[in-house]
């Protein structure tokens, strides 16, 4: 029997637009793109020249410090642009698909890193510390891998797994082959493929979100300390490396939950990563005034109907951009639709059912950090978020990691970001963090 | 579009950076984003949706909770100046609130003139907005002086208090110690005659605008702490603190009535602006120290009567509870308020100098509130240095 680990902090927020349980698909649009800064960390070379032929599975780009670990194409085509921008920084390489999908067959017999690397599926890998590309020369302690994801809108994955088990099981048993794998599931998963899955350690969350985030898990199952690694991938990723285990191929397909208010049927879609959003957006959403976010509404970042879909987005959604709402006298008005923790809002007579339409407006001006306690009620580690958040702001790496950096990730301080009264951009905050950290202890 | 929104956004060029009125852009600011929620939506990398709380809303609604206390104590400025000079059968209830509001409303005025102007004035220099932090503080500091404070001394401390008690430390968020308290112990210390003085301070003695009754000789009246303070006490009579209860007692303009501050209280518990464990710790402290003190029979009050008489239930639930200057951590929000129940009491008892300690214990307690979490946080961070096994 799995173990429960009951969680008490944290926030569900209730939003509209869930997608439902259906899977549509869409038609082949034009050009794919993969993004070296969907990949956190990474120093990207490109390996293709515009007008060369590539397979998916064939690399487009590597990573200049390890040469290795390669980032392939989703698609096979002819490499249409390699795009730069300032100071001649990679933005995207992109690739015109010739309509065939032939891949590149790779043999999965060998050793389960080298097959990882040369099929680009480790780029996927994240590590902490940092959250940054993982380091094939380490030697993780272990990989995690979050089996749900409890924030608003976000990808089912219970449903995005039925039909794909074998897949998913044999790339948890591959990454079995490189460290203990930890499997995080939710208390109201059911499937067998999550519960009773092999060559893993299955631990059951249940509690609101953050629980899903991989980062909460590794805190109460094994925290990553000082001059310890452990890797976390994607539950959709561990599929594209059962599928790569099972059929020698890269297939990178996902599906993608659109989803959000402004989404007129919101529901599921079969997707590459890389692929350009307009045909899923056209028709489906409510373009004029609205805001297209690559990945979650928590997390993910402010895209157009011409982007591309991200590389680690599971979803993409869709709110109201809210920036002519001229809304009066905020800071007095009872304000009935709104959403809100704080009990000055009705939110809390409205109960939990209750879905709300949010819009991306901060709605409020940033402060020092007046209130106590705030991050602490959706922080679920033991960990002083305020003032590991201090120290970051005021540069002190020496406390930074007594207070334990190495542990989070900015998509941890999500929730405590939405909640913060002082308005604070946590997120960015601890990014840039960890980032000075790297550099530093590099 | 909205009419006002229109002016507003005709006023931008003029105070823009290079513009006419450039010298007002953060007096037109704070003005603007009070009449409307910002439109400035999040920016990439952070999450794209938001609660709606805000620190307008906080702050605006612990000024929402002081209002009965203030009221109630315009109504007793009134009703002490009637009963000094011997005319509460003839005075009505509202010729006696309009006395009090009379008498307390210069006082608002120059607390927010004073604050809120050097607030603007610093906003408008370091090129920020206006911090809502003073919003609270400019209501608080009329309440917790006594009523016959001169404009100028409470002009003079307010700035004192919020240059270099608040600003100098970088603005609302960032302070050390409580500035409306900072406020109070400058003219304490200061002007110690117009603060505590000969009791005379308490209650109003001169007619404003024809309302009110004037004192023909220079009337004393005791607060009830001031009482206990003399020798030959032997406890208060059960009226007094009835009266503390209602609030019929001289004392400061807004702390004397413990069914005001209390409805003040609930707002703010309600609502989880204040924390109810600083709140209840510093009322269990003060119940405690009050209770060993009258055992050890160093003092003729009651423990109960700590609780309702002086600042101490205002200072408690509007004071202690101040999120800044009080512990972060949850566990020493118990230590800190349970030391400054522990504190008040023990000023007012073993000290022969200041009748009231409410004000000196919070002070000390915002000093030691870093320490406090400091052990806090320590523990954490042990806690993670033992489980590495890198060093």
């Amino acid at each position: 029997m799995a173990k429960v680990i009951k969680l008490r902090k944290g926030l569900d927020i209730n939003l509209k637009g869930k997608a439902a349980k259906e899977t549509a698909s869409i038609g082949c649009p034009g050009e794919y793109a993969l993004i070296p800064d969907d990949f956190c960390g990474l120093k990207p070379k490109v390996v293709v020249k515009e007008g060369d032929a590539v397979k998916a599975g064939d690399a487009l780009f590597v990573d200049k410090l390890h040469p290795e670990v390669k980032f392939v194409s989703p698609v096979s085509g002819t490499v249409s642009l390699v795009e730069r921008g300032d100071r001649r920084k990679l933005l995207s390489v992109r690739v015109q698909p010739d309509g065939k999908q032939e891949a590149r067959q790779f043999d999965v017999k060998g050793d389960v890193k080298s097959l990882l690397l040369e099929s680009g599926l480790f780029g996927f890998f994240r590590q902490r510390p940092y959250d940054v590309v993982a380091n094939p020369e380490d030697a993780p302690k272990a990989i995690f891998v979050s089996a749900f994801n409890s924030m608003p809108l976000s990808q089912d994955f219970e449903y995005v797994l039925s039909g794909q088990e074998a897949d998913f099981q044999a790339g948890i048993t591959a990454l079995s082959k490189l460290a203990k794998v930890y499997l995080g599931i939710s208390a109201r998963q059911t499937n067998a493929a999550l519960t009773g899955a092999k060559d893993c350690e299955v631990n059951v969350f249940d509690g609101p979100a953050p629980a899903g985030n991989v980062g909460v898990q590794i805190n109460h199952v094994s925290p990553v300390n000082k001059g310890e690694v452990v890797w976390t991938l994607g539950a959709e990723e561990v599929i594209f490396v059962g599928r790569l285990m099972n059929s020698g191929k890269v297939d990178l397909t996902r599906t993608v939950a659109l989803a959000g208010s402004e989404v007129s049927a919101p529901k599921y879609y079969k997707m590459l990563v890389g692929q350009k959003l307009t045909t899923l957006i056209e028709g489906n959403v409510k373009v004029d005034g609205s805001r297209i976010i690559n990945g979650n509404v928590m997390t993910g970042v402010k895209t157009c109907a011409e982007g591309f879909l991200g590389a680690h987005a599971t979803e993409v959604n869709v709110i109201p951009e809210g920036d002519h709402a001229d809304e009066m006298l905020g800071w007095i008005m009872p304000r009935f639709n709104t959403f809100s923790t704080h009990r000055s809002y009705f939110s809390w007579l409205f109960g939990k059912k209750k879905e709300y339409v949010l819009d991306a407006r901060i709605k409020g001006g940033e402060r020092h950090m007046i209130m106590s306690g705030e991050y602490d009620k959706v922080f679920p580690m033991d960990i002083y978020a305020g003032y590991l958040v201090k120290a970051i702001i005021s540069g002190d790496i020496d406390r930074q990691e007594a207070l334990g950096i190495y542990e989070v990730a900015p998509e941890d301080f999500a929730i405590a970001e939405f909640v913060d009264s002082s308005k604070l951009e946590l997120q960015r905050i601890v990014r840039e963090g960890l980032d000075i950290l790297r550099k530093e202890n590099a | 579009m909205n009419p006002i929104k229109k002016l507003f956004d005709n006023i931008h060029p003029y105070i823009e950076e290079g513009g006419k009125f450039h010298a007002f852009r953060s007096l037109v600011d704070g003005f603007e984003t009070f009449a409307f929620v910002p439109n400035t939506t999040s920016r990439v990398g952070s999450v794209n949706i938001h609660d709606a709380i805000d620190s307008k809303r906080i702050m605006s609604l612990v000024v929402i909770a002081l209002i009965p206390a203030l009221l109630f104590g315009m109504y007793n400025v009134g009703y002490q100046n009637a009963l000094a000079t011997g005319h509460l059968a003839d005075a009505t209830f509202w010729s006696m609130f309009c006395y009090g509001f009379l008498a307390v409303l210069p006082k608002i005025i120059v607390s927010y003139a004073v604050g809120l102007g050097i607030e603007f004035t610093v906003a408008q220099w370091k090129n920020e907005e206006i911090q809502e932090g003073y919003l609270v503080s400019g209501i608080i500091i009329p309440m917790i002086v006594p009523v016959t404070c001169p404009l100028w001394m409470l002009a003079i401390a307010v700035a004192f208090s919020v240059i270099l008690a608040k600003e100098i430390f970088g603005g609302t968020g960032m302070n050390i110690f409580n500035p409306a308290l900072i406020t109070r112990a400058f003219l304490f210390f200061s002007y110690p005659s117009a603060m505590t003085g000969d009791a005379t301070v308490w209650v109003a003695q001169d007619t404003i605008f024809g309302l009110g009754y004037q004192a023909t000789d220079a009337y004393t009246a005791a607060t009830p702490l001031g009482e206990a303070a003399q020798a030959g006490f032997a406890g208060f009579a059960p009226e007094t603190i009835q009266n503390a209860v209602t609030g019929l007692i001289p004392g400061c303009i807004g702390e004397t009535s413990v069914i005001a501050i209390a409805l003040g209280g609930l707002l703010l518990l309600w609502t989880g602006i204040a924390s109810w464990k600083t709140m209840l710790s510093v009322f269990v402290g003060g119940a405690a120290t009050g209770y060993l003190m009258q055992v050890l029979g160093l003092t003729h009050i009651q423990w109960y009567e700590q609780l309702v008489i002086g600042g101490f239930a205002f200072g408690a639930v509007f004071m202690a509870t101040d999120p800044v200057t009080s512990c972060r951590t949850e566990c020493g929000k118990y230590i800190y308020g349970l030391l400054i129940g522990f504190i008040a009491v023990l000023v007012r008892v073993l000290n022969p100098g200041y009748p009231e300690g409410m004000m000196l214990a919070i002070l000390l307690m915002n000093l030691f509130a870093s320490l406090i979490d400091y052990c806090f946080v320590q523990r954490n961070i042990n806690m993670r240095a033992k489980r590495a096994t890198v060093k």
